[in-house]
């Protein structure tokens, strides 16, 4: 066990430069290839564990059926453009209905900031898809081209045959890695079996194709070729996520008070004048960012864990014991440092507002969509001519009503009208003259009707007048009013 | 402002020599990202001349080798609506007027193409909410001085009225003034009787005298007790809604000079599928007959 730490170690001095640390990295430098050594533990396994649920998720998702009767899509999950319908399992929503939409990015952001808050950068460590594709890139190039020091290798070797078959292997699969992922991104649009066979036989639409390009370029040079690059240059959110952490917020951190000073060592606590920490350098080799976390916390950092799992990795062989490098607070080092014991704190004013703020959005969410009606009205009173004098005497105002039907079957409405003596009531285009002429809405479609109200000029208290049209549904008496106003002319004292 | 580079000592960059208000700019090369933008720009600016139109002449200009012409862009579009339409218009062209109102489909086309045609041409006297004026009818309403249903429209719009179109709609006013076919107080009488007949005269006695002469003169078209008569194009007057106005001198200066007002026949100017279309889009204004 020892020699091969010997070996570790001896390594790590060859080799090892965090490229990212600040002192190596000046204005206007050159980008230095990162080669994250592989790293195996806990945090590893939950790493690849996230990686295959949320890949599934993405690729899978459009391919789940839900019948929603004849006529209708049966895709779960579907953004119709064309048919003007988002389909989300049991939800169906209509383009006027998009603020839905900004309730789930609202509580979306509020998760963020709450789980930030909480646990760091949890967000960008697990599940940000730059975190999640990147990582999948890493372990193609890993299985391609091997470890770290053999991917150093062949990096700094000539060209030769073995290395550009090696690179063109590991760019080609990058290249249908990222054809998968803008493939599977088009899936959301349209019907995924048929477009899966179309996309195949060239027949899709050129649209189609054109976001396959799109989002095959952009996974290939973001997770392939900038990796880092865009946490660190490109992505707003380590800048913006200090704000929501406070000392008490977990984040991968080095306890400088074990570790310090670092040293070689062989077996624990033989020498007084050293930490734990051996400077073995491992914590720096697997890190994709390049940095090296016992600089402390930094921007760069997107606490993937990786370090914690290598350094506990050490730790027992070195038979100490684990978490020199874990998830830890900044309050905790200063309580550690002043020989005071450790705390966390979960439950502070920040996280309670937060979780508050999302159970409010939560619940004022689910209390619209529960209560989403399966009809809707407008209403636009004609405004040009503003009212028409008829050969009777009586004014007479239009309106375009539209109804929407939201419900997958054929229904047919009343429409009514109070709040003024109406002399007639005609809607155009229909026959029936009563007090309340049924309109008749075909499923999942808005119909436009125009209506003539038309009143004894005696009987107008005003030039305006508020009137009410109610649309109720004949078979279950649901019903929407809406409020406009009947125009006449101007009343002369 | 301008002055000689010199190296600043905090940053160890040299200055560009720029200097406003004590405030130096320092000699930082481009971000290398934007300077490749940059040169890109220029590259694509040389391509784009080749292949573009671009370098104004005396009297004519570059045409670049792919022959695009914003002209041309309009014109192949404006072909390819009429094209996407030809299929409706042939099925307006073949069914009745009925026929199209019956049709949800046909009847919102051609709603559409009449609101459109309407706007170019008919605006101009009617008014762009077809709410007419003084001598132009509102289109809205119920009162339809040669008949609401979409036959009698669509004759109206086709031929025109007092148009040049042999078979137009035409009547005679005539001018009871100028003409010398009564005196000047028989006019003001017969306006009297004409305002009873709505409800709106002042003078009872002057009402009665002018009933007479209503019959004597005026029933022939108007119909007895003012009801009109469609087929003459002889407006009611004995309802609330008036053509040139209701008031006593207007009239009598109806009576005296007559009216003649003109529609043309768009027959000439329009195409069948544009009159069908304005048809349907006029009879949907009021609800039609």
């Amino acid at each position: 066990m020892s020699t091969k730490l010997e070996d570790i170690v001896r390594d790590a001095t060859i080799e090892v430069d965090a490229v990212n640390k600040k002192e190596n990295r000046s204005l206007y430098k050159k980008r230095e290839p990162i080669f994250p050594k592989r790293a195996t533990g806990q945090f590893r396994r939950l790493k690849w564990l996230i990686m295959i649920l949320t890949l599934s998720i993405y690729y899978l998702v459009p391919f789940i059926r839900w019948d929603r009767g004849p006529g209708a899509p049966d895709q779960a999950v579907l953004i119709d453009f064309p048919g003007n319908r988002f389909y989300f399992f049991f939800i169906e929503l209509w383009p006027q209905e998009v603020y839905y939409i900004t309730g789930i990015l609202i509580v979306a952001a509020l998760l963020l900031f709450f789980f930030t808050s909480l646990f760091g950068r949890v967000w960008c460590g697990y599940s940000c898809p730059q975190t999640v594709w990147t990582d999948l890139f890493i372990a193609v190039e890993r299985w391609v081209e091997g470890d770290r020091n053999a991917r150093i290798k062949l990096h700094r070797a000539p060209w030769s045959l073995e290395k550009i078959g090696k690179y063109s292997l590991k760019h080609t699969i990058w290249l249908l890695i990222g054809v998968a992922t803008g493939g599977a991104w088009v899936f959301y649009f349209a019907d995924a079996p048929t477009l899966f066979v179309e996309l195949f036989t060239l027949q899709a639409d050129m649209m189609a194709y054109s976001f396959v390009a799109l989002l095959t370029f952009t996974t290939y040079t973001l997770g392939g070729l900038a990796r880092e690059q865009v946490c660190i240059y490109m992505c707003p959110w380590p800048r913006i996520q200090g704000a929501m952490m406070d000392e008490d917020s977990l984040q991968v951190t080095y306890k400088l008070d074990r570790g310090e000073p670092r040293g070689r060592a062989k077996k624990a606590h033989d020498d007084e004048n050293f930490g734990d920490c051996i400077d073995c350098k491992q914590c720096v080799v697997v890190c994709p960012m390049g940095i090296d976390i016992r600089d402390g916390s930094q921007l760069e950092c997107i606490n993937c864990a990786l370090c914690i799992d290598a350094c506990d990795g050490i730790m027992d062989k070195m038979g100490t014991p684990r978490g020199l490098i874990a998830y830890d607070t900044d309050a905790n080092l200063a309580r550690r440092i002043a020989g005071k014991a450790e705390q966390f704190t979960l439950l502070r004013m920040r996280t309670v507002l937060y979780a508050l703020a999302i159970v409010f959005v939560c619940a004022v969410m689910g209390y619209v969509l529960m209560t989403r009606s399966s009809l809707d009205l407008n209403v636009l009173r004609d405004r040009n001519p503003i009212f028409v004098k008829l050969s009777d005497g009586s004014i007479r105002n239009g309106y375009t009503v539209k109804i929407l039907n939201k419900e997958r079957s054929v229904r047919q409405f009343a429409v009514s009208v109070d709040g003024l003596p109406v002399e007639t009531l005609k809607i155009n285009d229909i026959a029936d003259t009563s007090t309340a002429p049924i309109v008749e809405v075909k499923p999942d479609s808005l119909r436009s009707v125009h209506l003539f109200i038309s009143v004894n000029e005696t009987n107008l208290a005003s030039a305006s007048e508020p009137v009410n049209i109610t649309v109720t549904d004949t078979e279950n008496g649901n019903s929407v009013t809406y409020d406009s106003v009947f125009i006449g002319p101007e009343k002369r004292p | 402002m301008a002055g000689t580079p010199r190296k600043d000592e905090i940053s160890g960059v040299e200055t560009t020599g720029h200097k406003w208000d004590d405030i130096e700019e320092l000699n930082n090369p481009l971000p290398r990202w934007w300077l490749w933008v940059f040169y890109a720009s220029v590259l694509w600016a040389v391509v784009y001349w080749i292949a573009m139109p671009a370098w104004p002449g005396i009297s004519d200009y570059t045409k670049g080798m792919l022959g695009y012409s914003q002209r041309n862009v309009v014109q192949n579009e404006l072909a390819a609506v009429k094209a996407s339409r030809a299929e409706w218009d042939q099925q307006i062209l073949n069914s009745s007027l009925e026929e199209i109102v019956k049709d949800d489909t046909l009847n919102q086309y051609a709603l559409a193409a009449g609101k459109a045609a309407f706007g170019d041409n008919c605006t101009g006297c009617h008014g762009s909410g077809a709410q007419g004026g003084k001598g132009y009818p509102n289109l809205n309403d119920d009162h339809w001085l040669w008949g609401g249903s979409l036959e009698e429209i669509h004759t109206s719009i086709a031929y025109g009225i007092r148009s040049t179109h042999e078979d137009t709609r035409v009547n005679d006013m005539s001018a009871f003034l100028r003409d010398e076919i009564l005196e000047k107080a028989e006019i003001s009488d017969v306006a009297e009787y004409v305002m009873s007949l709505s409800g709106t005269a002042t003078d009872a006695q002057a009402a009665s005298r002018g009933e007479e002469l209503f019959v004597d003169n005026c029933v022939a078209c108007h119909s007895e007790g003012g009801l009109g008569n469609r087929d003459l194009g002889a407006p009611n007057l004995a309802d609330s809604l008036w053509l040139y106005g209701g008031d006593k001198a207007t009239i009598i200066q109806s009576i005296a000079y007559g009216r003649k007002g003109v529609m043309p026949t768009w027959e000439a100017r329009l195409d069948p599928v544009t009159i069908k279309a304005l048809s349907i889009y006029v009879h949907a204004l009021g609800g039609g007959e």
